[in-house]
């Protein structure tokens, strides 16, 4: 094993600063500065108040994660950072921790794409990915089918959506319901005392028309605002939002199509192996009803925990350290952050 | 003892290694452009380091620019800083950009009181106001260039170049030389201050706090 790299990861592409340390694919240390409180107020991330929070929170957590690892900087054999998509002020603050690191240490630097990490964590989970894996990547900023042959360097989008990401929807839906934000958590939460059947909201883009044109792309705006319609009818009409039963039966819209599309995909593609990432991955819904249809189909099914589901260091370093061990090649010290890094491109 | 100097507070992003010893500047390097700093930086600090025949473990402390200037130009400086010193065990003082100016200006040549200028986006500008000998007595703060106490003086830096109807009388230097954050990072050493590297912003972030929430049916 202590020939295997040890490889910390930088991820600040949105309000979390994480700093992962692995060696291999054994995780040694996983912290998280989250600014999410300092967000709950403007009922969403402001970009510039994520940013600053970044510079704030950058060395002490990467003195915690050495401490908690119990290694050295001089340690390090390479740097990985998330070089995009996300925020570019809050992207930036990682990517200039990352150079200096690499500076200081003389050692690679890695630029990695956000998405590919989310695919890429599972190794410290559950072992090496199976290649090909067909990847579902759902947070508050994607929502992405992924075919994945190989996580270093080969990446291919067949949807994602063409709207609101579904941990927006969850958000915005939260906000309708006076759920705090963010409202994934909230809305797992309530949602379980309520009735999955109670309303039936619209699926996005899963009628015979849209599949022809979307087949793997979600639409969640629709959805959002079919649950606002339907609450400000109730509320019109002076009468209780059954705030528990119309959670429940928003989520379900959610997790049916995310569920359905994933599947289909793996059938599609002839993929045996599906695996679920991203914030809304730690949607209890989500999982069982994931769970339920990867078994019926003979599917395996892989979903880290939701510690690793959310934004983190361990998947950008988890990434990185794959990438040192395929010989991909490292970034240059002019490394930009791209707050629309395309999927396919894994690395820069 | 060799000192990194840096600023990205303004439209120009250096690095120098200056030797406090013989106040020799080794090695030097920058570029002036909109919006690339996070690109420029790490390989003009390569370059400072390199032309001084100088490896990063050989550095006794860093200086950085701490603004004010656009904010995430100047935040890639001081992570930059930051992280380059926890790894070197080093420690990093930050420097008010202006002051840098104004102690070019001053060791220049520049006699009397005057200003240092720099922009500050939407049409507003950072000054700050220095007696002669380049000690500041006012300032930093933001306005726009209109509203700048003391217009009539001399005025270093690039915001006021940018607006000759506002200031008077522009004089050079227009961009932070890093080799005087680097002088001025070893004064802050040499006085044995605790290092600040909080960054000048000046501004609170553009965000109002969610009130109600929006209807998507007339009411």
């Amino acid at each position: 094993m202590g020939d295997e790299p040890l490889v910390l990861g930088i991820e600040t592409s949105c309000d979390e600063t994480g700093i992962g340390i692995v060696r291999g694919s054994t995780l040694l240390a996983d912290v998280v500065a989250s600014s999410v409180e300092e967000h709950a107020r403007f009922g969403g991330v402001v970009p510039e108040v994520a940013s600053r929070a970044h510079l704030e929170a950058m060395v002490p957590t990467l003195a915690e994660a050495c401490r908690r690892a119990g290694v050295r900087p001089g340690d390090l054999d390479a740097v990985a950072v998330t070089a995009g998509p996300g925020l570019a002020g809050a992207l930036l603050v990682g990517i200039a921790a990352a150079k200096a690191l690499a500076l200081g240490l003389g050692v690679p630097l890695h630029g990695v794409n956000h998405l590919a990490a989310h695919v890429a964590v599972d190794v410290l989970e559950h072992g090496p990915l199976a290649e090909p894996t067909m990847a579902l990547l759902v947070s508050g900023g994607h929502s992405s089918l992924l075919l994945v042959p190989d996580v270093t360097a080969d990446v291919r989008p067949l949807g994602s959506t063409i709207d609101d990401a579904a941990g927006e929807a969850f958000d915005k839906v939260a906000r309708v319901l006076g759920l705090p934000f963010p409202g994934g958590p909230h809305i797992d939460r309530v949602a379980g005392a309520g009735d999955r059947a109670f309303v039936t909201f619209p699926r996005g883009l899963s009628a015979p028309k849209d599949l022809a044109r979307h087949r793997f792309d979600f639409s969640f705006s629709g959805l959002k605002t079919a649950v606002a319609r339907w609450v400000e009818a109730k509320e019109a009409q002076g009468e209780p939002v059954p705030v528990a039963d119309v959670a429940a039966s928003f989520q379900e819209a959610v997790v049916d199509v995310l569920t359905r599309k994933a599947v289909a995909a793996c059938r599609e593609h002839g993929v045996d192996d599906l695996q679920i990432g991203g914030g809304v991955a730690a949607n209890s819904r989500l999982r069982a009803l994931a769970a339920d249809r990867c078994a019926a189909v003979g599917i395996r099914l892989r979903v880290p925990r939701p510690g690793l589901c959310t934004d983190n260091g361990a998947m950008v370093a988890a990434l990185g350290a794959a990438m040192v061990a395929r010989g991909r090649p490292a970034s240059a010290l002019d490394l930009p952050a791209d707050s629309s890094l395309p999927v396919d491109v894994v690395a820069r | 003892m060799r000192i990194l100097g840096l600023d990205t507070a303004t439209a120009s992003v250096a690095a120098a290694v200056l030797d406090v010893g013989s106040d020799r500047v080794l090695g030097a390097a920058s570029f002036v452009g909109p919006a690339a700093h996070g690109e420029q930086l790490a390989p003009l600090v390569a370059r400072a380091l390199a032309d001084a025949g100088c490896r990063p473990a050989d550095l006794g402390a860093i200086g950085v620019g701490r603004g004010p200037g656009p904010y995430t130009g100047l935040r890639v400086g001081l992570v930059h800083a930051e992280v380059l010193g926890w790894v070197l065990q080093i420690p990093v003082h930050g420097v008010v950009t202006h002051d840098a100016l104004a102690a070019q200006a001053a060791a220049d040549g520049l006699a009397g009181a005057f200003l240092v200028v720099t922009d500050a986006r939407r049409r507003e500008v950072h000054w700050a106001r220095y007696a002669d000998g380049g000690d500041r007595v006012a300032g930093p703060d933001v306005a726009a260039p209109a509203q700048v106490p003391h217009r009539d003086l001399p005025a270093v830096g690039a915001g006021a170049a940018a607006h000759p109807d506002a200031f008077a009388d522009p004089r050079p230097p227009l961009h932070p030389d890093p080799a005087w954050v680097a002088r001025l990072a070893a004064r802050s050493i040499r006085a044995g201050s605790a290092p600040d590297v909080t960054p000048l912003y000046l501004r609170h972030p553009d965000a109002v706090a969610a009130t109600t929430r929006k209807r998507v049916t007339p009411p």
